[in-house]
């Protein structure tokens, strides 16, 4: 497939406004703010299928026609780049070679759904990244693509970046907007919804970085084209997918929605690290997302197949596991993952985080018991639908899968006291 | 606190936002690149010029794990220890260190040279293993590269 999201990032400069604007940039927020309406392009946005690239595959136009048409207070889009879910390197990619393709989706974006203003919120750590984006906006600005009256079109739209400080609860949109407004990123209830009741009691959008990166090419070369790529309109698109772990050549690629994961794994990723250590297991969409085992990997990297085989695309974060692999341990990595990172406000999930890490510290240490694997599923079905956020479903479900799936090898690791897996031995 | 300029820049940031108190992350980021750590006085300062209680500073100091609430090392390392750095060699990497510096997790060296933190995912797991060091991003780690990293360090 011909680069869409990537095809700048080998180019020397790719970060400046010169070498973005002579690859053909800004020329389709130019053609928005120019010749389309707002909801003209929502529909185009519509049209194209694009679906959210942040972990829950929402469909992006749709989201932004929840949108007051008639404007009673500021409208705010905020870009979530607090890319956090482990196995997910792929947003901070653009935003340190491509800004400008980012930031001209975020503001063709902002014109769409008619935002006064976007604040770009970038997890604390990418600190690089988010001196690249600085430079990057002011750019944008002494070119008038950003602040008052953008390309004499009449709106106005400021453009902020906003660093976080170190809370994955943060990429969940409500913690996002709490965080913006200077409080701990304590997620909220829905409803109300942001597009409703958002950032400062106002109307806000809330896309993830590489959504947003795929407004310019849609609006350039028309949502037909967007839609045909992949393999369906459900599942369409250019994707860039994360690939880690146990595998020759881990990184950013991109391909069409659907790639095969058997494609990714032993083509583009060069296969298994090592060759006598065949997969064992491999979870697709980052850490939260359910564990897929060997036999169930041949399957294509969309959302709705991923969904059919029992997991999810999620951020596209795909962590490949080999024989090697003690499944407890890696249970218990995850699992420490989300008691540091739960924010505390939800009993279930305050309390069942750490209770579940402590149950597998147990096993993995070799004190285990053989009830406490049937513990963990009952701990980890506890969580899960009673939170207010994701966080807790995502902290359930690889402790749900994992146990489902490799039972035989948390049962013999309690009996031996230690981890069975050969290598480790 | 911290000069003219200092206060200036702090004006600027709490200007992009529609109330000051929004300005509060980037604020304590400004104190504690000036001030090393998010000290008491600093937290009281942020508090008064953002117009909200030391409490409510205090509740974000804690919240977010990047601010510092004590002084760290001159340089200050943070490994990333989250299912794709375990995968390939974080625990390996993170136990060199522990050796090498002479210091656990959370600790200083005497000298005041290095501080070793475990973290969560730094999202750079293409480039399994991988440390922060102060604001620098470290990736696919040996052994051997972090020796004539660190060894080079003032």
């Amino acid at each position: 497939m011909e680069k869409i999201l990537t095809r700048n990032i080998h180019k020397e400069r790719s970060v400046s406004i010169d070498v973005y604007e002579a690859g053909g940039g800004y020329q389709a927020l130019r053609k928005a703010v120019r010749s389309l309406t707002p909801d003209e392009v929502t529909d185009q946005v519509k049209k194209s299928g694009l679906r959210g690239r942040g972990g829950a595959g929402f469909p992006c136009g749709l989201k932004w026609s929840f949108m007051p048409k008639e404007k009673k207070k500021p409208h705010y889009l905020l870009c979530n780049a607090d890319e956090s879910e482990p196995g997910t390197f792929k947003d901070r990619l653009l935003m340190e070679l491509d800004p400008h393709l980012v930031l001209e989706g975020c503001l063709a974006s902002a014109y769409a759904i008619r935002a006064d203003a976007c604040y770009v919120y970038i997890r604390g750590e990418f600190v690089h990244a988010a001196g690249v984006l600085d430079r990057a906006v002011a750019e944008a600005y002494a070119k008038g693509y950003a602040g008052s009256n953008v390309l004499g079109s009449g709106w106005s739209c400021e453009l902020v970046v906003h660093r976080g400080a170190g809370a994955y609860i943060c990429g969940e949109e409500t913690a996002l907007m709490t965080s913006l407004e200077g409080e701990r990123g304590y997620p909220r209830v829905k409803p109300p919804f942001p597009a409703q009741r958002g950032v400062w009691g106002c109307p806000t959008t809330i896309n993830n970085v590489e959504t947003l990166a795929c407004v310019p090419s849609i609006l350039e070369r028309g949502p037909e084209w967007f839609a045909a790529i992949g393999p369906n309109e459900r599942n369409s698109g250019p994707k860039l997918y994360c690939l880690s772990g146990h595998v020759k050549r881990p990184g950013v690629y991109e391909a069409a929605m659907g790639l095969p994961l058997g494609e990714l794994i032993y083509d583009l990723g060069g296969g298994m690290l090592h060759a006598d250590r065949p997969l064992k297991a491999c979870i697709p969409g980052g850490s939260s997302v359910p564990v897929l085992a060997a036999a169930e990997c041949d399957v294509a990297l969309d959302f709705d197949s991923l969904v059919k085989a029992g997991s999810a695309l999620g951020s596209a974060g795909i962590m490949v596991m080999d024989s090697s692999t003690c499944m407890v341990k890696a249970l218990l990595r995850i699992a420490h993952f989300y008691a540091h990172e739960s924010c505390g406000q939800c009993t279930p999930c305050r309390e069942g985080t750490g209770w579940l890490e402590r149950v597998l510290e147990r096993i993995e240490g070799g004190s285990g018991r053989l009830e406490d694997i049937d513990l963990l599923k009952s701990v980890a079905d506890n969580i899960e639908g009673n939170t207010i956020c994701a966080l807790g479903d995502a902290a359930a479900w690889p402790v749900q899968s994992f146990v489902k799936k490799f039972r035989d090898e948390f049962v013999a690791h309690v009996q031996a006291g230690k981890c069975t897996v050969l290598s480790h031995a | 606190m911290f000069g003219v300029e200092f206060e200036k820049r702090v004006d600027a940031i709490v200007g992009r936002y529609p109330e000051p108190k929004a300005a509060l992350l980037p604020v304590l980021w400004e104190l504690q690149r000036a001030n090393g750590w998010i000290s008491p006085p600093c937290a009281e300062w942020a508090a008064a010029r953002l117009g909200v209680s030391p409490a409510h500073v205090h509740g974000a100091v804690t919240f977010y794990t990047m601010y510092k609430q004590r002084p760290t090392g001159r340089h200050h390392i943070q490994v990333c220890t989250t299912l794709s750095c375990m995968l390939r060699g974080s625990d390996e990497l993170l136990e060199h260190l522990r050796r090498k510096l002479g210091i656990h997790e959370g600790q200083v060296t005497a000298d005041g040279r290095f501080s070793l933190q475990r973290v969560e995912c730094l999202g750079s797991c293409g480039t399994a293993p991988m440390f922060q060091l102060n604001d620098d991003y470290h990736e696919n780690l040996t052994l051997s590269a972090v020796d004539a990293l660190l060894d080079r360090l003032p």
